[in-house]
């Protein structure tokens, strides 16, 4: 039962495309090991068991400005390799992935050094994200406030709670305005209050962006921020429509 | 399914192919916008490993010091003396242990710059190229402080200050390239084979014996012109030499030299600029 472009709700009129994903199969070649590779391999001769796992099996669909759409989907499904491909960190092995501007993966974990103070983390995360130096000092004081973090910013990062520390990562990596905004489970941080003050901002960057993605396994606040959903299963897309459709059909696959 | 010309509606809505590589040009100028990441991240990553150590900045200038002592000690005692040149031995010893380990560390540490820092080359876009660069600032950040020690530890054995101290400073700038070509190149073949860096110490080590950091390269290889001149072509051979050069002001490095230490360092640069940027689109994707 996959809906396609043709039958989306009609009360729902798009604008203009802003990302094309055209037939995307994604393949990662790994190594495998432990018993199963063990048993086929002779010493020496067959050491590099190649495995190639086919992430994404022919994707396709069009996102148009000012939505926001859900991508679910169970564990190992496709849903992050989908966001990393469709920000143009993963090259497809076919197909291919348009956009009006580069989509942007909402995160900056990987940039931070936990040795390091909040405050310096701030700036780091900042420059990675590709702001100036100027734009972070104008933004450094609403940053920190967002984090709720003005008591602990001069101590290194690794004496932050988890809780402490991803609110501060999701405030860095919310301070860029992006047009195409790729987000990977990042609702699902902190307490309730902070929760919901993340839901809210990334309503606003949905207002000045023009197309949000949201990857989540909490299907409250997909229905909640979303106004279109994508249920990819398997690496093939199962079904592209309206939130309540596709999320009530996803539960009933469980 | 109906089947929808996806290429056509993107080429209607005036879309571009994501993650194409942006031409020459274009990706210097990305390059230069987010230079403040490549020097935030360099000195940074300095500040956090001195923090970890209780010695903390100091252990930059210790590590090759004690390293010196060791050579100093062992070789100094069983290698004979008609292996080093005029030059008194323990400063002629700290300078080469002290210049080699700003290429030695530059090449292991840019070689493990892409595999090393691979869930940021996964999760954000920027010129790859920065990565290499900010290991390369790091080194210099470093290297700063050693050469002040350096010329400190051999004031005080007895070597007068000269002039000819500051011609220093150039062959640094052509060292750094060199060693900027170099951590390009690794950083590039480690993506590729990940068994470079079980190679690379290797390399390392070839390299310091023929570099001559306790021996002097001219007077063990006295009677051996043809396996001299090749010695002599490897650019970190010739950093030293120079470097031992000014610091004495003995005239013991023939001219020449410069041009293998600038042109080695410059075509060292160019060569892997070019080959690290061919391959932009595949960082991270394995």
């Amino acid at each position: 039962m996959a809906t396609t472009e043709s039958d989306r709700p009609a009360d729902v009129t798009p604008g203009a495309p802003t990302v094309v994903v055209d037939g995307l199969h994604v393949k990662y070649k790994t190594f495998s090991s432990g018993k199963k590779a063990a048993e086929s391999r002779a010493l020496l001769t067959k050491q590099r068991d190649v495995r190639i796992v086919h992430a994404l099996k022919g994707v396709s669909f069009v996102a148009h400005e000012g939505e926001s759409i859900g991508v679910i989907g169970h564990n190992g499904s496709g849903k992050s390799t989908l966001m990393r491909s469709i920000a143009g960190l993963i090259a497809p092995a076919k197909g291919q992935v348009f956009a009006a501007s580069r989509p942007a993966l909402l995160g900056v974990n990987a940039a931070l050094i936990q040795s390091l103070s909040g405050e310096k983390n701030v700036i780091l995360g900042g420059l990675a994200l590709g702001l100036t130096q100027k734009e972070i000092e104008a933004k450094y004081d609403e940053i920190v406030e967002f984090a709720g973090m003005e008591e602990f910013i001069d101590l290194p990062m690794k004496t932050y709670s988890s809780g402490m520390s991803a609110r501060l990562r999701f405030s860095i990596a919310v301070s860029k305005d992006h047009q195409i905004l790729l987000v990977d489970e990042a609702l699902a941080v902190g307490d309730k209050g902070f929760r919901k003050k993340s839901e809210q901002r990334i309503r606003e960057m949905r207002e000045q962006a023009g197309t949000v993605f949201l990857v989540s396994h909490s299907m409250s606040s997909i229905l909640d921020t979303c106004d279109r959903v994508i249920w990819i299963d398997h690496g093939n897309l199962k079904m592209d429509g309206d939130p309540k459709e596709v999320v009530k059909a996803y539960q009933a696959s469980k | 399914m109906t089947t929808i010309d996806y290429e056509a509606i993107a080429r209607e809505a005036g879309l571009e192919r994501v993650g194409a590589r942006a031409s020459f040009g274009a990706y210097f100028k990305q390059m230069w916008e987010r230079r403040g990441f490549a020097i935030s991240l360099a000195k940074y990553r300095v500040q956090a490993s001195m923090s970890d150590n209780r010695l903390g900045l100091a252990w930059i200038v210790l590590s090759p010091l004690l390293n010196a002592a060791l050579y100093g000690t062992i070789f100094g005692v069983i290698m004979p003396r008609d292996t080093r040149g005029d030059e008194p031995f323990i400063p002629f010893l700290i300078i080469g242990v002290f210049i080699f380990q700003f290429f030695s560390k530059s090449f292991s540490a840019g070689a493990k710059s892409i595999t090393g820092n691979a869930s940021l080359v996964r999760s954000l876009n920027f010129p790859r190229m920065l990565l290499p660069i900010a290991e390369i600032i790091r080194q210099v950040i470093e290297l700063i402080p050693m050469i002040i020690v350096m010329m400190i530890i051999v004031m005080v054995l007895g070597v007068p200050p000269a002039w000819s101290w500051f011609m220093i400073i150039p062959i640094m700038v052509c060292m750094t390239m060199f060693n900027l070509g170099v951590a390009l190149i690794s950083a590039r073949l480690t993506v590729h084979i990940r068994d470079m860096t079980q190679i690379i110490p290797l390399i390392t080590r070839v390299m310091f014996y023929t570099t001559g950091i306790f021996y002097s390269l001219e007077a063990v290889l006295a009677d051996q012109p043809a396996l001299l001149t090749i010695a002599q072509l490897n650019p970190v051979h010739d950093y030293v030499a120079l470097v031992r050069d000014a610091v004495f002001n003995s005239g013991s490095a023939p001219a020449w030299m410069w041009w293998i230490a600038g042109l080695g360092g410059f075509i060292t640069l160019v060569v892997g600029i070019l080959f690290f940027w061919r391959a932009e689109e595949r960082y991270g994707h394995d």
